[in-house]
C-alpha cells in the first residue's frame, strides 16, 4: 500500500556522480550504459572549485566529494546553487576525521585541532557548501545506516513536494581509516548529486512516480554486477541502481530502501 | 501550516529527570551544572551531567547498542508515561504509520572513543566494542526505532546544535504529506571527550557555570540530555504551529555578524503560523553564553520583538546539550505554555548592554499562548520552532 496520501510525480532536473572509477557524470553515463570502459587508473580526488584555492587541498575528503557533486548537479540543471534547499546524506560522515578525533582523545585530548573539531560535525560538508554557494536556504544532514541514500532521497522528495520546488540531494561516503575501519567499513570515495522537483526543469533527465511502501521482505533493486563492482564497499553504493537507470535511459521500476522495512517504489521514465 | 498536536512529551537532563523535576528546578532556580568529573582527566569546566546513566543498562535484547548515548535515550523514554503513549499511538495508527526522527550530534561516538583507549596489541577494537551498531551516527536512531517497534521512516538528523529542532520540522512534513500519521521526535546527546575537548580547543568552554547574556560571560557549559515528543494530527496537548529553517552561509563555527540566518528562521516560523512578533509571549533563546552567539541573538531579538515578549536562555540550568538542545528546549517551552512559568537567565548577574527589554534576569509568570524556541548550530544551520497552547 502506498503510504503517500496522493500519487506523486517528480522530475530529476539535475544529476552528478563522482567516484574514483566514475569521475564525473559524462564519463559515468557512458560507463554505466556499457558504452565505454571505466578508467583503469583511479582518478585523484576532485578539487572543489567553489572553495578558495588555499582551502581546496586542505578540505576533508567528504567536503571535496560532496561539493563536487553539489556543484555539478546545479550545473547540470542550470540552476543557481544559492537558490536550492539541500539534503546531505552520509552513513558515516568523515571517517578520516573520526579516526583523528578518537585517536587524539585516547592520547593527547588537550591538543585536539580546533579546525579538525569543527570539521568533525556530520554537517561539515553541508556547511561548507552553503557558505561557498552563498545559500541561505535550509539544509539538513542525515544518516540512516546502510539506508542513508534512500533516507536522503525520501527526505529530498518530501521537501520538493512540500515546497513545490527544486531540492538538491548530495549523498556521499569515503574510506574508513585506522582501527575503526573493520567495524565501520566503507571503501573509496563516492558522491552523487540529484536535483528533484515536482516541476519539470529545462534539462530534466527523467521523471518518476513515487510510492512509499512498507513491509518485511522488501527486495531492493540491484545494479548490473559490472557496475556495482565499480563502487562496491562504499556505504553510499545503494545509489547505483537509481543512477544506472538514469544512465541507461528508458523505463525502469526500482525499489530503494530508506530503512530495512520502508521503501521508495519508483516508476522511472527517461525524459 | 496545519498545527500538529503534541500528545506526549518528556525530557531528562542534569536539571531533572522528567517534566515535574525539570519544572521544579526551573521554578526554584536550581541549576543542574556541577564541576566536571567526566573522563580520565576531566577538563576544568562545569557540565550538566545526568546522574545514574552508568547504572541504567539497556534491555538484554539490545545489549549490542550499549553506550552512554543509548542508555540516556532509554532512561529518557521511561519518564512521564512516554513509552505507553508511543505504544498507544502504535496501536492506534499501526507501526508502519509512526515515524522516528532523531536529532543528535554526538550519537554514540563516546563508545568509539572508548574503543580507541582499549585497542588490542594488534591495534583492533576490544572484543566487547566490535559492534557496528555503536560506531555509526545512526546508532541511537536505529536503537530507538527498534526498541519502540516502529517501522515507518527512521532517520537521524545531524546538523550540530540545531539537529533535534530540525527533527520536528522533518517530522511535520512527513505527517503533512501523509507518509506518517504520527511521529516520535527527539534529541539525545551525551558527554564525551570530543565535545568537551573540541569546544575547549575553540576557546568556547567556560571555566565557571555558564552565564547566558551576561556582560561578563565566559563561554558555554556542556550538558547532556534526552528529550522526546509525540506529534499527531489530532489529540490533546499543546500544538506545534510553525517551524522555520535557514542557513547562515557565513562561517563554520561563528554566526553571521548581523544574525541573518537567525532572523530568517524566526520570520519563517512566524510566517508559517501567520503570526506577527507581537503575538509571542515567551522565547526560549539559543543563548549558549558564547560571546558571539549571545551578542548577535540579543540584537536580533531587540530589533524584532516588542518589549512585552519575555526571552531567556535556560542553559544556566541544563548546560548546552548540543544536538539534544532543540528537543530539550522544546520541552522547556511546552512546560512554559502549560504552567505559565517563563524562566529567566540563571547564573547571569548583569545583562549584556546589547540585550533589549525582552531578555530577563528573573523568572516571571503569566499567560503563555505562543512561544518560540531557537536553535542555531555549527555550519550555520538554524531552526526555530513555534508552539501554541492547547
Amino acid at each position: 500500500m502506498n503510504l503517500l496520501r496522493t500519487p506523486a510525480r517528480l522530475h530529476v532536473n539535475g544529476v552528478a556522480l563522482w567516484s574514483q572509477r566514475l569521475p564525473g557524470w559524462e564519463r559515468a553515463r557512458q560507463v554505466l550504459a556499457g558504452r565505454e570502459a571505466a578508467p583503469q587508473e583511479p582518478a585523484s580526488r576532485p578539487a572543489p572549485e567553489l572553495l578558495p584555492p588555499t582551502e581546496r587541498r586542505r578540505a576533508p575528503d567528504t567536503v571535496s566529494v560532496a561539493m563536487e557533486a553539489a556543484l555539478s548537479a546545479c550545473k547540470s540543471a542550470q540552476l543557481p546553487p544559492a537558490s536550492l534547499p539541500c539534503v546531505f546524506s552520509s552513513m558515516h560522515g568523515d571517517l578520516t576525521i573520526t579516526d583523528y578525533m578518537c585517536s587524539t582523545m585516547a592520547t593527547t585530548p588537550t591538543l585536539v585541532s580546533p579546525t579538525k573539531f569543527h570539521n568533525s560535525v556530520h554537517n561539515a560538508a553541508a556547511g561548507y557548501w552553503t557558505i561557498a554557494a552563498e545559500c541561505t536556504r535550509p539544509y539538513t544532514s542525515l544518516s540512516a545506516g546502510d539506508f542513508s541514500f534512500g533516507a536522503g532521497l525520501l527526505e529530498t522528495c518530501v521537501q520538493a513536494l512540500a515546497g513545490n520546488e527544486n531540492v538538491l540531494l548530495v549523498a556521499y561516503d569515503i574510506d574508513a581509516r585506522g582501527p575503526l575501519a573493520p567495524v565501520a567499513a566503507s571503501k573509496g570515495l563516492l558522491s552523487v548529486g540529484l536535483i528533484v522537483s515536482p516541476q519539470r526543469g529545462p534539462r530534466a533527465l527523467a521523471q518518476f512516480d513515487l510510492e512509499v511502501v512498507s513491509g518485511s521482505g522488501l527486495q531492493p533493486s540491484r545494479a548490473r554486477p559490472e557496475n556495482a563492482a565499480l563502487v562496491a564497499g562504499n556505504s553510499t553504493e545503494s545509489c547505483l541502481p537509481f543512477v544506472e537507470a538514469l544512465a541507461l535511459g528508458g523505463t525502469h521500476d526500482l525499489l530503494c530502501l530508506a530503512t530495512p522495512t520502508l521503501g521508495l517504489k519508483l516508476h522511472l521514465e527517461a525524459a | 501550516m496545519q498545527p500538529l498536536s503534541i500528545t506526549a512529551f518528556t525530557a531528562t537532563c542534569a536539571a531533572g529527570a522528567g517534566r515535574a523535576e525539570l519544572l521544579r528546578a526551573l521554578d526554584t532556580g536550581r541549576t543542574g551544572l556541577a564541576p566536571n568529573d567526566f573522563g580520565r582527566e576531566p577538563l576544568k569546566t562545569w557540565v550538566g551531567r545526568v546522574a545514574g546513566v552508568e547504572e541504567s543498562p539497556l534491555p538484554a535484547d539490545f545489549a549490542h547498542y550499549e553506550c552512554r548515548n543509548n542508555r540516556l535515550a532509554w532512561m529518557g523514554l521511561r519518564r512521564d508515561g512516554f513509552l505507553d503513549a508511543v505504544e498507544a499511538a502504535r496501536r492506534r495508527h499501526g507501526s508502519d504509520r509512526v515515524a522516528l526522527v532523531l536529532g543528535t550530534s554526538t550519537s554514540s561516538i563516546g563508545a568509539t572513543e572508548e574503543a580507541y583507549t582499549r585497542l588490542t596489541p594488534e591495534g583492533h577494537f576490544p572484543e566487547d566494542l566490535r559492534y557496528q551498531a555503536v560506531h555509526t551516527p545512526h546508532s541511537t536512531g536505529e536503537f530507538l526505532q527498534r526498541v519502540l517497534g516502529l517501522s515507518n521512516v527512521g532517520v537521524t538528523v545531524a546538523t550540530a546544535c540545531s539537529s533535534s529542532a530540525k527533527a520536528y520540522a522533518q517530522a511535520a512534513r512527513l505527517i503533512e504529506l501523509g507518509i506518517a500519521d504520527a511521529a516520535v521526535v527527539g534529541g539525545v546527546d551525551s558527554l564525551c571527550g570530543s565535545v568537551l575537548f573540541g569546544f575547549n580547543s575553540l576557546a568556547l568552554v567556560s571555566p565557571e557555570p555558564c552565564r547566558p547574556f551576561d556582560a561578563q560571560r565566559a563561554g558555554i557549559s556542556i550538558g547532556e540530555a534526552a528529550a522526546f515528543a509525540l506529534l499527531e494530527r489530532e489529540g490533546k496537548g499543546p500544538r506545534l504551529s510553525g517551524y522555520g529553517e535557514s542557513s547562515d552561509a557565513h562561517h563554520m563555527s561563528t554566526p553571521h555578524p548581523s544574525g541573518r540566518g537567525a532572523r530568517l528562521a524566526m520570520n519563517d516560523a512566524l510566517a508559517r503560523a501567520s503570526l506577527g512578533p507581537a503575538a509571542i509571549d515567551y522565547i526560549n533563546l539559543h543563548g549558549t553564553a558564547s560571546l558571539k552567539n549571545d551578542e548577535i541573538e540579543a540584537q536580533a531579538i531587540a530589533e524584532m520583538f516588542p518589549a512585552h515578549t519575555h526571552a531567556s536562555s535556560t542553559k544556566g540550568w541544563t548546560g548546552h546539550t548540543l544536538g539534544a538542545a532543540g528537543a530539550l528546549e522544546a520541552v522547556v517551552t511546552l512546560l512554559s505554555l502549560e504552567s505559565g512559568l517563563m524562566p529567566g537567565n540563571l547564573n547571569t548577574r548583569e545583562l549584556d548592554p546589547t540585550c533589549g527589554p525582552q531578555v530577563r534576569l528573573d523568572n516571571a509568570s503569566g499567560r503563555v499562548r505562543h512561544a518560540l524556541s531557537n536553535s542555531f548550530g555549527f555550519g550555520g544551520s538554524n531552526c526555530v520552532l513555534l508552539f501554541a497552547a492547547e
